[in-house]
């Protein structure tokens, strides 16, 4: 921090574009990546290699931790997108994502197998199967915003109701049955498409993030959520519906939700509903959070959401890298957290200006005679 | 009636960051006695009180009570419970959860147990005295706002009040409920208890008060004895006008071209709002400009917002251009060319983390419609012209409109709402609080758009920015509209006699 202060002092127009990054909220997500990345070169630099290998089924895909990354990652990915908006619009979290997507995963299974638990063929064309879990994903992520927005209850608590309920409903949808598919094609799009040497999630997280760019350039939803998260008064007096806005914010969280089920189903090609990813939403509140969104609402960074989830990815992969107990992630993991969030703290944010004001009282003339 | 005074303030002076909130303002309130505390919005009412309860710390002034030699140092809001200063808030600042006696006694025990069969002896004792009609186990939540207001006054009074302010308790009363608090008020009266009684209804300070202090922007009008203040002085004092004034102020507004037989631009019959006004009637010409007055609380903003849909609307029917339409939400009446800028420019205007360009362009963005968003540069084309034409002082557009001085502020909400380009525009004290060049700006603006051929309607507080403006007046007194001046009744006397109501007839 020092050095780079004083190469501030010394150079105005450095002091002005970094002030500037200091200031954006993709540094916060950035800087952090920045931390991982070195510490690993520093650590063991093969954590960078990427190689060609065979997969077992015999194509060439491409291996390393990078890729497990990119990989693990999309996910997390998808769902910050939704999460993203949900915070915006509604200033609350909706931490029933790990159980919704229990939910999805059993509908994806329930449609392909029918009642069959270990079926010889496909019982519907998994096309159908991906729509139905959309809508059903979709009518669960309407109920959360339907408490949310017409019930007026906290999201957190709205949202309580499917975190606790959700498992067992995924588990009732296929009789507490754990039907495994064997249909190699349905694998596709958790692992690898024969030919193509990167994961599938990555391109459906790539296609998701196209698709969000889209509807914020062609749609008003960034002004109509960012408005009602700020200030539901005026946006009604502006004509918009908050009570709509939120309902919609979470719908979309509902779709996000049913992809990233249908990539874990597809991944094993059959899902455990009680540990299926369990805690995940936790991972996705605190990318949010790491992409220095308020979790109170209003202005949101869409990237730097997105960000935050393949920083948090990051993380995790080194500690598994380093072979921490797979118990204990959680605890490395929160000290980490703790470190990024207060950082991004808005109060300590404001404290650290103040305090580099004081140590260079001049820097401020200096800007004004500039 | 010469009674010692209780509470004496002198010289008080509170200062805010540009603002003189509080002036040299002198208070004394004697034992027994109801004393109202008057003052139109940014009078300095309310600081006067939080002055004297010790939440904000006075810039100069002495405070004397009753029994202590040396001038009072109140210090925090717990200084003045303990010199015997209670105050009781519109809002219930009790428990509903717990009964009655325990919202009595709560935290003022410094016993680690509780005898809770004194307790709700105690209680039951007082509330017998003071007539109150709850029960000591009851559970507050149970009683009616009313009786609520009562304990909380109880409360106040069993911890050996000699000062008990009252802020504004009749708000959300109904008349019975009032006349019970009344009844309560004078008994404690009777008891020797001093009562600072603040409220905006007029009528309720001559029903119970013996004096009246009046305050108009942070200075001491006066105090008054209540027979020696008519109604019509009492108004005029609050806004500041002497009603024996020659009005010399002329509505500036050009009334040649208007066609009052044509097809008005609006016209509401029987409009009624859930929010306490009686239904009313109300049409305004192409090119007009008319205002609602009325005191704090009569209703004026109440009247807009239904015509505006921004409070339920429960009956009535609207015409627009003489075409019979249905009003009832914001976006209803914006489909229908009407624009509202509202009273309060924080909780209702600003959107205060989005741009300025976000900020002026978000009325106009949500009429054309969710899906066709402006184009960045299109945004920045319509923000760019407004700042220029309204000359807002901002950085640039990019700037989060919270940043803003208040008056900038206005000037951004009143650009949304131009952009919007209304046949109506309703203006909700545009001028408040903002400095007397942007006042002006603003009043030449709305007599500019009305030679345009919009019809505006215009509320201020202060009169003769509104005679000056408008053509027409709507006066209105407790939610109901009890005239409409125009044409040679259009001048202060009458105004005033007619929001005074009462005797002035």
């Amino acid at each position: 921090m020092t050095v780079s202060d004083n190469k501030l002092k010394t150079k105005n127009p450095v002091l002005g574009a970094l002030g500037k990054l200091v200031q954006n909220q993709l540094f916060i997500p950035l800087a952090a990546l920045l931390v991982l990345v070195l510490f690993n070169l520093i650590a063991d630099p093969s954590f960078f290699k990427i190689s060609l290998d065979q997969s077992s089924a015999g194509y060439p895909v491409l291996s390393g931790y990078l890729i497990t990354i990119i990989d693990n990652a999309s996910e997390l990915a998808i769902l910050a997108i939704g999460m993203t908006l949900v915070t915006s619009a509604s200033g609350g979290q909706d931490i029933s994502v790990g159980s919704a997507i229990a939910i999805a995963g059993s509908v994806v299974l329930r449609v392909l197998c029918g009642t069959d638990s270990r079926p010889t063929e496909l019982k519907a064309p998994i096309i159908v199967a991906f729509i139905v879990c959309v809508i059903v994903s979709m009518i669960f992520g309407a109920f959360n915003g339907v408490l949310v927005a017409y019930f007026k209850i906290q999201p957190m608590v709205a949202t309580l109701i499917l975190y606790t309920a959700g498992r067992s409903i995924a588990a009732w949808i296929n009789n507490n049955e754990l039907p495994i598919i064997s249909e190699p094609s349905f694998g596709y799009y958790g692992n690898f498409i024969p030919g193509i040497p990167l994961p599938t999630p990555v391109f459906i997280a790539a296609a998701c993030m196209i698709i969000i760019a889209l509807i914020l350039k062609f749609t008003n939803l960034r002004l109509y959520s960012q408005s009602v998260g700020i200030n539901p008064y005026s946006s009604r007096l502006n004509g918009i519906n908050p009570q709509v806005v939120k309902l919609i914010t979470f719908i979309i969280l509902g779709a996000c939700v049913a992809v990233a089920g249908f990539i874990k189903v597809s991944r094993l090609s059959t899902i455990n509903y009680s540990v299926v990813a369990k805690d995940i939403e936790m991972d996705v509140i605190l990318a949010v959070a790491l992409g220095g969104n308020a979790l109170s609402g209003g202005k949101f960074n869409m990237t730097a959401s997105i960000m935050g989830a393949y920083v948090i990815q990051f993380l995790t992969t080194t500690l598994f890298k380093f072979k921490v107990n797979a118990n204990a992630i959680s605890a490395y993991k929160a000290v980490v957290v703790i470190i990024l969030v207060v950082l991004s703290a808005p109060i300590v944010r404001e404290k650290l200006m103040q305090l580099k004001k004081k140590i260079m009282p001049g820097s401020g003339v200096r800007k004004e005679v500039a | 009636m010469e009674q010692s005074a209780v509470l004496t303030m002198r010289g008080i002076c509170k200062f805010f960051p540009g603002v003189r909130a509080l002036e040299n303002v002198d208070f004394t309130l004697r034992e027994g006695e109801i004393h109202a505390l008057m003052g139109e919005n940014g009078a300095g009412k309310s600081t006067l009180i939080k002055v004297l309860t010790g939440v904000y710390p006075k810039d100069g002034g002495e405070i004397h009570l009753k029994g202590h030699d040396a001038a009072v140092n109140i210090r925090s809001p717990q200084d003045a419970q303990n010199l015997g200063i209670s105050t009781v808030y519109q809002e219930i600042t009790l428990c509903p959860n717990l009964t009655v006696a325990e919202n009595m006694y709560i935290g003022r025990t410094k016993d680690p147990t509780v005898n809770w069969k004194k307790i709700n002896a105690d209680a039951s004792k007082l509330l017998e005295s003071l007539a109150i009609p709850a029960k000591a186990t009851q559970q507050l939540g149970s009683c009616s706002i009313a009786v609520q207001q009562m304990v909380a006054i109880a409360r106040a009074v069993d911890m050996d009040c000699k000062v008990l302010i009252l802020d504004e308790p009749t708000s959300s009363l109904d008349e019975q409920e009032v006349a019970k608090l009344f009844k309560l008020m004078i008994s404690l009266k009777e008891k020797g208890v001093g009562i600072i009684f603040v409220t905006h209804f007029l009528e309720q300070v001559y029903e119970v008060c013996d004096r009246i202090t009046v305050l108009r922007d942070g200075k001491l009008v006066g105090e008054y004895v209540i027979e020696d203040l008519p109604r019509v002085q009492l108004v005029s004092k609050m806004l500041g006008k002497e009603f024996d004034d020659v009005a010399d102020i002329k509505s500036e507004a050009d009334t040649e071209n208007i066609d009052y037989n044509g097809t008005p631009v609006y016209e509401a019959e029987q409009l009624a709002g859930t929010t306490g006004i009686k239904p009313f009637d109300f049409q305004i010409h192409k090119g007009e400009v008319n205002g609602f007055t009325g005191l704090l609380g009569s209703g004026r903003s109440e009247c807009v917002r239904a015509i505006f849909g921004a409070d339920k609307v429960n009956g009535g029917t609207v015409k627009v251009n003489g075409k019979t339409v249905k009003i009832n939400k914001p976006l209803d009446a914006m489909k229908n060319g009407i624009s509202y800028l509202p009273e309060d420019r924080k909780r209702d205007g600003i959107v205060g983390d989005l741009s300025v360009r976000d900020n002026i362009i978000l009325a106009l963005q949500v009429m054309k419609g969710f899906f066709r968003p402006f184009s960045r540069a299109q945004a920045e084309a319509f923000a760019d012209e407004y700042i220029k034409l309204l000359s807002i002082k901002t950085a640039s557009s990019d700037t989060p409109i919270k940043s803003l001085s208040g008056g900038n502020q206005q000037k951004v909400i009143l650009a949304r709402w131009l952009l919007a380009n209304p046949v109506y525009l309703i203006l909700d004290e545009p001028t408040r609080g903002i400095d007397i060049g942007t006042k002006v700006e603003i009043q030449k603006l709305v007599l500019k758009l009305a030679s345009e051929g919009k019809s505006v309607t215009f509320i201020s507080s202060e009169i003769d920015e509104m005679i000056r403006t408008c053509s027409r007046l709507v006066v209105m007194r407790d939610g109901k509209v009890v005239g409409e001046l125009s044409g040679d009744d259009f001048n202060q006397n009458k105004i005033m006699a007619t929001i005074a109501g009462g005797e002035s007839k």
